[in-house]
């Protein structure tokens, strides 16, 4: 059984007055096994995030979770009550948030908003606490911890809030950690080491992580498998290799191709042409046909229907992979 | 820290004087006060008498750094009305007052706050309809009708509280109403803003991950960064109260510091008009200062800038 099992998850956003909910995420199933890691891959406004908010129970008012199940070990987290639900959030299932100048009370010491997620769930005396917060400091590679746990936000730059809200998210060494974004206000050689800090903590104490991003490179390196969103949608799914080098869906292969590397050296980068659509204004058929050279008629009629293919899965009635249009 | 508040108590005291300065001038020209002492029948002779023997006839300036020097020594002059010192006069009346605008800050502070609180947390909720209204209906009633509102509903028709005085806490319960209720638009409006912004932000959906929810998520997180800006504003209400008291004391005879202005201020009594002035100036002065300083206490983004 695997740890996290989102089963055809919808959550909408009231739209025009009367009119229906756009959905952020639409019919979104995915699985995440203990000691796994799951690229969450998309533009922006594709949904990624709601994505984790809705399993976190966090969405935003007033925004929320319509259609389908969350099974968190088994249990569905929407037969939880506000309690359960809390206690869950940060002991077992952690998040840590985008932007890592805006995530942090700005008038909390770094020490007191560690110590308090620690004491938000167990019983423990201020100083035990307070060397657990400063190990987790230490974790994350901040230098001098014990004097860091009395600085403000403001007195970190963003690279170190990010360490520390990491570090929060490390602090009850939780089953499922969701990291939205964590390492794109990072330098690389900080980026490399908490990426590493990641995989270490996915075997050694078999977390099981959401990695969202729209980096594909830093998925290729981490996850193990590999789900793209488009407009509120899973397009395609699969293990990392087999999708990254034999993408089926034309949007994967359009990320993958405007990724810069070297057997692209000298030649102009490919790009998708056109910008995601807004919610409200979703073109008919499959969402991603307006910017797809593949596109047909039929694409226009209904949102295309999930082809599996032994671990893979993908939405697309012209998929790029040539054998299959044969069949 | 300590030098950001020796400057800024500099600047008040600056402004506190100037304001004397002001109000001394502006007091000795629109009055004759050897007149006022003397009467509206006495003769010519009398008014001169007088006049020679309070030093009246000198030119202002000359008065003023009189007034001044005596001021550095704690010595307001004597009142032409009650003939005794003016700062015993105001010693005597100021606890009253102080009373008055602590119990009215209270009234603003318990209902502006938990109403404001409640309206953010329920936006476009009846509730928050009802603390609109509240603030709307509030802000629109003048001090002294509310007063006499309220002395004609719970003194006379519902006779709970005495109509006037100031001789129990019972005395205080309406005065204290009508004063807090004044502030309260300001601060409710405020608090509302305050915590809805601070409720959408960031750092609240950080907290929540952490397994905070409910009270202790309003209580750690919202509630101090929602309330930053309102303690500012709160101070600057306190130092508005002890002005506020003169219209309010007169409505309930309370023998403050407001009534005192009206009286002498009618009586044409000079030196209890130009202490009093001085007092609210620097009472005004010093609760925007110690705003200021509360904020640098609470915010350290502040306290390091």
């Amino acid at each position: 059984m695997p740890l996290l099992d989102v089963q055809s998850l919808v959550t909408e956003f009231p739209g025009a007055p009367g009119g229906p909910g756009n959905r952020a995420v639409n019919e979104v199933s995915f699985a995440v096994e203990r000691g796994k890691v799951l690229g969450l891959v998309g533009e922006s406004g594709s949904g990624k995030s709601v994505t984790g908010f809705s399993i976190m129970g966090l969405v935003d008012r007033p925004g929320r979770v319509t259609g389908g199940r969350i099974l968190f070990d088994g249990q569905d987290l929407a037969s939880l009550s506000g309690e359960e639900m809390r206690q869950l959030r940060g002991r077992r299932i952690a998040m840590v948030f985008q932007d890592p100048m805006m995530t942090l009370n700005p008038v909390l010491t770094i020490g007191t908003q560690m110590t308090e997620a620690i004491t938000a769930h167990e019983k423990v005396s201020r100083a035990e606490s307070r060397a657990r917060a400063r190990d987790a400091l230490g974790q994350v590679g901040i230098p001098s911890p014990e004097e860091r746990l009395s600085a403000y936000p403001h007195e970190f730059s963003g690279g170190m809030r990010q360490r520390v809200a990491i570090a929060i998210a490390l602090l009850h060494n939780p089953d499922l950690i969701i990291a939205d974004e964590p390492t794109t206000a990072l330098d690389v050689t900080i980026q490399s080491q908490i990426i590493s800090e990641f995989q270490r903590l996915a075997e050694t104490h078999n977390t099981a992580v959401i990695w969202i991003t729209h980096d594909l490179a830093i998925v290729s390196r981490l996850a193990d498998d590999i789900a793209v969103m488009y407009s509120g949608r899973l397009v395609e799914t699969g293990p990392v290799s087999d999708v990254l080098t034999d993408p089926r869906h034309p949007y994967t292969a359009g990320l993958i191709g405007s990724v810069p590397s070297q057997n692209t050296r000298g030649t102009r980068l490919r790009q998708i042409p056109g910008m995601t659509p807004s919610l409200g204004r979703l073109p008919s058929g499959c969402a991603f046909r307006t910017r797809c050279d593949r596109a047909t008629e039929a694409c226009a009629t209904v949102p295309p229907p999930e082809t599996h293919e032994g671990a893979r899965g993908f939405r697309c009635i012209h998929p790029v992979h040539p054998e299959l249009l044969t069949q | 820290m300590l030098k950001y508040i020796l400057l800024r108590s500099l600047l008040a005291l600056a402004v506190a004087f100037t304001v004397s300065l002001a109000a001394f001038f502006l007091l000795n020209v629109a009055t004759d006060p050897a007149q006022a002492i003397a009467g509206e029948d006495a003769t010519q002779e009398v008014v001169d008498m007088i006049r020679a023997r309070y030093g009246l006839d000198q030119p202002l300036p000359v008065r003023y750094f009189e007034w001044l020097g005596g001021v550095l020594r704690g010595d307001f002059g004597e009142s032409y009305y009650w003939h005794k010192p003016v700062a015993e006069l105001v010693a005597e009346r100021a606890g009253v007052t102080i009373t008055l605008a602590l119990a009215a800050l209270s009234v603003t502070i318990l209902i502006a706050i938990p109403l404001g609180a409640l309206a953010a947390l329920n936006p476009n909720s009846w509730i928050d309809r009802m603390a609109l209204g509240v603030a709307v209906s509030a802000q629109a009633v003048p001090n002294f009708w509310l007063g006499l509102i309220m002395i004609i509903l719970f003194a006379v028709m519902i006779p709970i509280f005495p109509v006037s005085g100031d001789d129990t806490w019972r005395h205080f319960v309406l005065p204290a109403f009508v004063l807090g209720a004044s502030s309260v638009p300001a601060i409710m409006r405020l608090t509302r803003t305050g915590l809805i912004e601070v409720m959408g932000a960031d750092y609240i959906r950080t907290a929540r991950s952490k397994g905070f929810r409910g009270g202790a998520l309003l209580r750690r997180h919202a509630l101090r960064n929602a309330l930053l800006p309102v303690i500012s504003v709160l101070a600057v209400q306190l130092g508005q109260k002890f002005g506020g008291s003169v219209i309010t004391e007169s409505i309930f005879a309370i023998n403050g510091l407001g009534r005192l202005a009206l009286e002498s201020i009618l009586g044409a009594d000079i030196p209890t008009v130009q202490m009093l002035i001085f007092v609210f100036a620097i009472v005004f002065v010093a609760m925007n200062l110690l705003a200021d300083i509360i904020n640098a206490i609470l915010d350290p983004r502040i306290r390091i800038g």
